[in-house]
């Protein structure tokens, strides 16, 4: 449609400037494709999310929800026009920013709270921000800092050498965070670039006939370029697990999901944005429901099994038994950044810049599918507005770089809301049963689970997390007679992929409420049951590996007093509601987790590189993709201190397949762990080149000053001439190349083996009020204590904790992706600010013998208690057993009926 | 070429208006999700510049709110309490964003069953101001609202404001709103009550149930028996018969009926009780 363009006057940032515009236009838009604004961040385009949050004549609004005709002539005022200075500085000191996606539009709805009210009450906070999702902080970190924005500060103090590890340290890559110049997915448009959008499938199975598309290009406004199955050079079919590659980048004659694209179009991007897609010649026509894969009978794509011990003998030995089945429902990962990112031709190669959480996976899988050599391939991962498991998997790569190999120029492509909660992976929803038995003490004599899990229409991550749950089902806890068994199977749906925790938190769900179920019948108190049967160093896991620096127990004592302080107040609290014949009951519940870090069973290295130039600076090619959780920060920590150089010496390069080695994958907690580890060896190895090449002992000190590196110790000093070094194969005076890969083996038939070098621990509490007339749940306060082998950052660590609460909190009360129906952050809805409870963590340290210093992962265990502390609180308070979940209030109200019956 | 028209006056408006087919538009609060695309689509009547179609007034034999009110204007109105559950809806509209841009007029027009200010403007008895060419014409807001996403507005039509009158802007009044999560929430549930009250008794009950039904609805049984009903004795009149068959709860992803049924008849409880003793 065209409209009338018009000159409007625009006030930017204090600037006045005259903008020939259509006057019908999103704010959001002509900020950042007119302005190149592009601190202004779109995530929804529908007014949910916040992240395009800018001020009009001081008042927060969303530009996505403005048309510019309505912006003319006031004061706009976006992330980039904010004077730099106390707010921002309190995003960083209490780390406010993880993946810097929301930062703007927090920054700048807090903003206009502290232009109003400069020392502002946590109530006053939660409700100015309460139109901005985040979906990695859980909000206590933004909510702290808008506090803590009025107090002047001193920029803290970088560690000296030797002591990064353990320091709070303020994320290193922090600062373009919070002043809106981190480049995100769709944040940087090459010129000349075209705009490529996708055709997807409406429903499914469906059949499809492409029509006449010569036709249908012809009436268009301008040239427009169609891609279908034909035009993919390679093997057109992708999966992160190269064995079960089975989704088309482009689906040829038939579709197995809605969603699924069948067609490209590209070209000048205002002819593509004002296409009407719903009109591309297309012929949909429903398919007969048969298999979804040829040759994977049953839909099944793969079973996972553990067993040990006689289950029978177990079970007959028990003097309690408790049976359950609990089902969940899909859960979207809802990061704040859809999708995007650009591709372009340089020197010959495709270049991709696009959000993602493994960019040498993104750059063999698009290779293959593009018929390419790898190394005719460079991925620049851009920043990633949240990935949580999701941005693993290809999404936009394979389509850009093909339009880009095919037209020579550069191709960019941005999902929408809907398109990207449509056609990304999902948490695999499961139907789930379970019975454990105990012994009149209350120790464990046998458990049995059988899990369904519905993996979607592509393979993905399904058989992760078909061989991962019966694993972890067990919990951190011992148990003699075991079997478990995970299928996960296809359906013509969604794809269930990866998502924090790879079913691990849907099978704790229904072991923790069990345990409850147990403790109840064998007349002990909740913890205490836990704490007898906690796993314990030098005891065999479900899969008969002998574990040492075990955790959990630790974790349990931890909230041994924070427990009876919490029943204490509940007891009282519930007393008086009874007197005054209140509403309102009060509860606690606990669980605990536990997580392998990093690949079942399989290698799974990391790489670190780490040089220092003839100048004499310091360089860490740094491959882990950091997602929001702190990779920059942490592996730099533990290299710093390995070499024994100031943190602050330490430059960072990467993640960028041309610049950095391999560190894998951001997924399953284990960057801390593996990289970490790398790190630590390369920082070992190249403080010991330095101290031959020196001829110093061990304890010597290092100091780098430019063009030398001087090593000194109470008797002598010496310096190395670097420029006298000459330049080695990578460029540096001085370079060393670690690489890590825990130490495991495959599982056998009965999932005995080594599936993981290292776990980690925890355990939550949760202390709930339960409206019993209406059945709302209010989350008061959550008590988590993990255990991580060796802290390396407490500051991350903290902000990891109560964004995993954030997710489990949703898991359990709110969340359920339902495919065409819930595909916007309106009616699938995460926490706010508003739903967030009080978050006391506590960090636990147990080392480990492996782990880098000690340390252990902890990004995925943080949010696998949360749901079943929150629904065994639940029960506490109310009677209600919730096994549908989430604990919507109308399931809640029903649960509540049930058990008074 | 379509026209993007951002008049100054309701005559200006009109004039468009009566020139054939255009969406008018102000907040854009709902427009704007309804499409993928980056511009509102059509000709377009933007009555966001109409100063008179701004704000909360005193108007013969009532109160004026302009169509182009904001909810944030709302909130920061001086009105009697009868307006109160009016301006706790209007916090509870989307987020701060949100009632900063979205208006009154917009949220009657968008005919959401889930409207945040519907149930309040139907139990302070509103009527809706529609002018067109052929001149004004006044509708009850319980027959402005027609269905889901319909209206009474004939094409040429546009809402001018929402009157209060007199004889309702009196009394007390509460609203309560239950969805899944604090913010930015699509309601479950909502119920708007205003109560006037005389020597410790109930005089008139006006009581209205959003987020149930396909159109929010009064609940006319029940404030029958509310009205001469004693103070204390309010609460226990409050019962399921008087309140679902006027209800006729729906199911959605968000609740079944029954469980609707069952939260609108306690917010309506816990609404009276909350006004009974203050």
């Amino acid at each position: 449609m065209n409209r009338r363009i018009e000159t409007l006057r625009l006030n930017v940032n204090g600037a006045s400037v005259d903008l020939p515009v259509s006057p019908a236009r999103r704010l959001s838009d002509v900020l950042r494709g007119d302005l190149g604004l592009i601190g202004t961040k779109v995530g929804c385009d529908a007014g949910d999310c916040g992240a395009c949050t800018v001020l009009l004549d001081g008042e927060p609004v969303c530009a996505c929800l403005t048309p510019v005709a309505q912006a003319a002539g006031r004061q706009i005022t976006t992330v980039e026009g904010m004077e730099p200075g106390a707010l921002q500085q309190a995003f960083l000191r209490h780390g406010a920013a993880q993946c810097g996606i929301c930062t703007p539009g927090m920054l700048m709805a807090a903003q206009a709270l502290l232009d109003r009210v400069a020392r502002p009450t946590r109530t006053e906070v939660e409700e100015a921000l309460g139109g901005v999702l985040c979906r990695c902080t859980g909000y206590a970190k933004i909510i702290e800092a808008v506090m803590d924005a009025a107090a002047p500060r001193e920029a803290p103090e970088m560690p000296l050498a030797g002591a990064a590890v353990g320091a709070a340290v303020e994320r290193l890559d922090g600062l373009p965070k919070v002043a809106g110049t981190e480049v995100f997915g769709a944040d940087y448009t090459p010129e000349g670039a075209l705009l490529v959008r996708a055709v997807r499938a409406p429903d499914a199975p469906m059949d499809f006939v492409l029509g006449d598309i010569e036709a249908w290009r012809a009436v268009q406004a301008g040239e427009v370029r169609v891609f279908t199955a034909a035009d993919v050079p390679g093997v057109n079919l992708f999966g992160v697990i190269a064995a079960f590659a089975d989704q088309p980048v482009l689906a040829s004659g038939h579709v197995r999901m809605r969603g699924e694209a069948v067609a490209l179009v590209a070209g000048e991007p205002s002819v593509i944005e004002a296409l009407d897609l719903e009109r591309f010649p297309v012929t949909w026509e429903a398919r007969k429901r048969g298999l979804v894969h040829e040759g994977r009978a049953d839909d099944l794509l793969v079973r996972g099994l553990v067993q040990r011990g006689d289950l029978a003998e177990g079970f007959a030995r028990a003097a309690h038994l408790a049976t359950l089945a609990v089902s969940t429902p899909y859960i979207e990962h809802a990061y704040i950044e859809p999708e995007a990112g650009v591709a372009w031709m340089e020197d010959g190669r495709l270049v991709i810049q696009a959000c993602t959480q493994a960019p040498v996976m993104d750059r063999d899988e698009t290779a293959k599918v593009l018929g390419l050599q790898p190394d005719q391939l460079r991925i620049i991962p851009s920043a990633a507005g949240g990935g949580f498991g999701s941005k693993l998997d290809l999404s936009v790569q394979p389509l850009v770089g093909l339009v880009a190999l095919k037209t020579g120029k550069p191709a960019r492509m941005v999902w929408s809301r809907a398109e990207s909660m449509a056609a990304s992976t999902k948490r695999h929803p499961a139907n789930m049963s379970a019975r454990i038995g105990c012994d009149p003490d209350g120790r464990i004599t046998a458990m049995e689970f059988d899990g369904e899990f519905n993996t979607g229409a592509y393979a993905s991550w399904g058989p992760t997390v078909a061989g991962r749950v019966p694993v972890h089902a067990s919990g951190p806890y011992f148990i003699p007679a075991y079997r478990a068994e995970a299928r996960a199977r296809h359906t013509f749906s969604a794809i269930s992929g990866a998502f924090r925790g790879f079913g691990v938190p849907q099978a704790t769900i229904l072991q923790e409420m069990l345990y409850d179920d147990l403790a109840a019948q064998a007349g002990m108190d909740r913890l205490a049951f836990r704490q007898i049967n906690a796993l314990c160093d030098g005891q065999a896991t479900v899969c008969g590996q002998v574990l040492q620096g075990v955790g959990i127990s630790a974790c349990l004592k931890a909230l041994e007093a924070p427990w009876q302080a919490a029943l204490g107040r509940a007891a009282e609290a519930n007393q008086q509601a009874n007197q005054k014949a209140g509403v309102i009951r009060h509860g606690v519940g606990i669980a605990s987790c536990w997580y392998g870090c990093g690949n079942t069973g399989l290698a799974n290295p990391s790489t670190i590189r780490l040089g220092i130039t003839p100048q004499g600076r310091l360089v860490l090619h740094q491959g882990a993709t950091d997602i929001g959780q702190g990779a920059n920060t942490v592996i730099a920590q533990i290299c710093a201190d390995a070499v024994r150089l100031p943190l602050a010496a330490i430059n960072l390069v990467g993640p960028d397949t041309d610049l950095t080695p391999d560190c894998g994958k951001t997924s399953a907690s284990r960057q801390t762990f593996v990289t970490g580890k790398a790190a630590l060896l390369a920082g070992q190895a190249l403080r010991a080149r330095i101290l031959a090449l020196s001829n110093m002992g061990p304890e010597a000190r290092l100091r780098l000053e430019p063009g030398h590196v001087i090593v000194s110790d109470a008797q002598a000093e010496r310096r190395i001439d670097l420029d006298a070094l000459g330049s080695d194969e990578r460029g540096y005076a001085l370079s060393v190349e670690e690489t890590y890969d825990p130490p495991t083996a495959p599982l056998d038939g009965n999932g005995q083996g080594t599936p993981y070098a290292v776990y980690g621990y925890g355990a939550q509490m949760a202390e709930v009020t339960v409206d019993m007339s209406l059945g709302t749940v209010r989350v008061t306060r959550i008590t988590a204590a993990h255990d991580l082998g060796r802290v390396i950052n407490p500051l991350l660590a903290r902000g990891q904790v109560e964004g995993g609460i954030a997710q489990g909190l949703g898991l359990a009360l709110l969340e359920e992706f339902i495919p065409g129906r819930t595909e916007n952050l309106h009616d699938y809805l995460i926490p706010t600010t508003g739903d967030m409870p009080e978050i006391e963590t506590i960090l636990v340290e147990v080392p480990d013998p492996e782990g880098p210093m000690g340390a252990k992962g902890l990004g995925e265990h943080v949010l696998i208690p949360t749901a079943p502390a929150i629904l065994n609180a639940i029960r506490h308070a109310s009677g209600a057993r919730v096994t549908r979940l989430p604990a919507l209030p109308h399931r809640v109200l029903t649960a509540i009926r049930e058990a008074a019956r | 070429m379509k026209a993007y028209h951002r008049p100054t006056t309701v005559q200006d408006a009109l004039d468009v208006l009566s020139g054939g087919p255009a969406r008018i538009v102000a907040g854009c609060t709902d427009l704007f999700p309804a499409t993928g695309a980056r511009e509102l689509q059509g000709q377009v009547v933007d009555i966001t510049a109409i100063a008179d179609l701004r704000g909360v007034m005193r108007a013969s034999g009532g109160w004026r709110i302009g169509a182009a009110t904001r909810w944030v204007d709302v909130m920061r109105a001086d009105l009697p309490a009868a307006f109160h559950m009016l301006q706790q809806a209007a916090r509870e509209v989307g987020s701060v964003q949100i009632q900063n841009t979205a208006t009154v007029a917009g949220n009657l027009c968008n005919a959401s069953p889930a409207a945040d200010g519907v149930p309040c403007l139907l139990a302070l008895d509103a009527v809706v101001e529609i002018g067109s060419a052929a001149g004004v014409r006044r509708v009850a807001i319980g027959d402005f609202i027609t269905g889901i996403r319909q209206t009474v507005l004939r094409p040429g039509e546009m809402v001018l404001a929402v009157h209060v009158p007199d004889a309702a802007a009196r009394g007390r009044s509460r609203f309560l709103k239950l969805g899944a999560r604090r913010y930015l929430v699509i309601s479950i549930a909502m119920v708007a009550v205003r109560l006037e009250i005389e020597s410790g008794g109930i005089t008139r009950a006006a009581v209205a149930v959003g987020a149930c039904s396909a159109v929010a609805r009064r609940m006319v049984r029940l404030e029958a028996v509310l009205e001469g009903a004693r103070l204390e004795d309010a609460a226990n009149r409050v019962e399921a018969s008087l309140v679902l068959p006027d209800l006729a709860p729906i199911d959605d992803i968000r609740a079944d009926a029954s469980y609707r049924g069952v939260a609108a008849l306690e917010l309506i409880r816990r609404a009276v009780i909350d006004l009974v003793q203050t």
